[in-house]
């Protein structure tokens, strides 16, 4: 027996709202990030990270309130991405109880931002997030990009690359988020989040296209990673975390039940 | 005295999950029990109980601590009331830590800090593990202590951590864990526990962990 692989069940939330509508049966306010998060908690979620999609910064405040409220009731670790740009966004997210930060287009504009966020607050708290396109490649191995602005934005920068540097910036885990399966209920691109896992030495969470209980099983067997998040398989009611890591479970997986 | 208020300190020196450690102990406090995060020596000198929690790099803790003058006021603490430490509040407790190229801890319980080795692996299956240790451990308490009350051995608590402590002599050793190797999750001498996982992350577990301390007396 030994450490457990993690199952992250990811909420959007826009201006203190969670949307991508989640839908418990049972729940009184779908919109409320402290009910939802409750639930998960309930269910064996390992963590939970929420994403903030709020467009403008007068409401970023907001997603500090809501971390606030979310972290006197739950106690299992929570992260924060979306909008975390400087030294202070991530001092107000850890101040409020956040437990890790998730910095992506901030790193892409300034690789130094995630050194210094590191020194500054330990690698523990640093997730570095990455969008991931593939792109045509020559050889027979994939190549993939990272992509910014929701995947639209290509950098040309390669992926594995850009991991393995994070990583030596002071990163101290990578979520992963294949562009092309987000939204798909495909599956996690497998190839992509082997070549990362392998690549690097910290923990990396797969991450876009989970429609399935299935996917999530592959994504730590064929795919190698240490956490597998998801949202739409779990905020439907289709399965619950529990579920989940009983399947996880029967395929040989340590999960923590 | 039955009615009094009893404060729980909570150390600010600087670290960075301290308001996930008060909120966690507030949660399973009793109405007569206050929970104060402070780096105030005085305030800490008179509580009832201390939390010396933490998180980050060994070298900025120990030089905040002796910076804010906390080091005596913790080495005092730990002789005379309950008290808890969590991760690098462990791992400070040590003589040495092999952290940040070389840092002298405060030297309360004889041992030193390690980091897990090199290409690190399961011990079983031989696949190979990530470093930090990130993640949800099972951790095996050694022998009865009133702080394991109400916890299942085995039971699986929060960790986030590279280094870990190898204290000199083995019967302070409270609780151990498998990642690579077997290494001690928790340290227990007298009034002192400490633990390298974070209760305050742990859910049920981790609040029953921090509820227990918050009524035990200080013995084994």
């Amino acid at each position: 027996m030994g450490l457990a692989k993690r199952i992250i069940p990811c909420l959007d939330v826009d201006a203190g709202r969670v949307v991508k509508g989640v839908q418990f049966v049972d729940i009184r306010d779908a919109g409320d990030p402290v009910e939802i998060a409750r639930r998960y908690d309930e269910q064996g979620a390992d963590e939970i990270t929420f994403l903030d999609i709020t467009a403008s910064s007068d409401d970023r405040e907001t997603m500090v309130h809501v971390v606030e409220d979310v972290a006197s009731q739950v106690f299992i670790p929570l992260t924060v991405g979306g909008g975390i740009r400087t030294i202070d966004d991530i001092r107000r997210m850890l101040n409020a109880g956040a437990d890790k930060v998730g910095i992506n287009t901030a790193a892409v504009s300034n690789p130094e931002f995630v050194g210094e966020a590191s020194s500054k607050f330990g690698s523990q708290c640093i997730v570095v997030a990455i969008d991931a396109r593939r792109v045509p490649s020559p050889g027979e191995t994939g190549r993939w990009e990272i992509y910014t602005h929701g995947g639209r934005k290509s950098t040309g920068i390669d992926v594995i690359e850009w991991a393995v540097k994070m990583q030596g910036l002071g990163a101290g885990e990578i979520l992963l988020t294949s562009m092309d399966r987000d939204g798909t209920r495909d599956g996690f691109d497998l190839e992509l989040t082997r070549a990362v896992s392998e690549a690097v030495e910290i923990p990396v969470i797969a991450s876009g296209g989970v429609g399935k209980l299935e996917h999530l099983t592959e994504g730590v067997t064929k795919g190698k990673a240490d956490a597998v998040l998801a949202a739409s398989i779990f905020h439907f009611g289709e399965h619950t975390v529990q579920e989940a890591k009983k399947e996880m479970q029967k395929a040989g997986i340590e999960v923590r039940l | 005295m039955a009615s009094a208020i009893q404060i729980v300190a909570v150390i600010d020196y600087g670290s960075s999950n301290l308001r996930s450690v008060a909120k966690a102990i507030e949660h399973v406090a009793s109405d007569r029990q206050k929970v104060i995060v402070t780096r105030d020596t005085n305030i800490i000198t008179n509580a009832d109980r201390v939390v010396f929690p933490g998180q980050g790099a060994m070298g900025d803790c120990m030089h905040n601590l002796i910076e804010q003058g906390l080091d005596a006021v913790i080495r005092e603490a730990m002789a005379t009331k309950p008290f808890f430490g969590i991760c690098l509040g462990l791992q400070s407790l040590m003589d040495w830590s092999d952290e940040d190229g070389g840092v002298e801890g405060l030297g309360i319980i004889p041992g030193k800090v390690v980091h897990f080795p090199e290409d690190p692996r399961d011990a079983k299956t031989g696949e190979r593990l990530k470093i930090p240790h990130m993640g949800w451990n099972q951790v095996k308490p050694v022998h009865d202590h009133p702080l394991w009350h109400g916890i299942e051995p085995g039971s699986r608590f929060y960790f986030v951590h590279s280094y870990y402590v190898i204290p000199k002599q083995k019967d302070v050793i409270a609780a151990t864990t498998e990642y690579a190797i077997e290494f001690t999750s928790a340290v227990a001498r007298g009034n002192v526990f400490a633990v390298q996982f974070h209760p305050e992350k742990s859910q049920h577990d981790g609040l029953q962990l921090l509820a227990n301390f918050l009524v035990w007396d200080g013995s084994e």
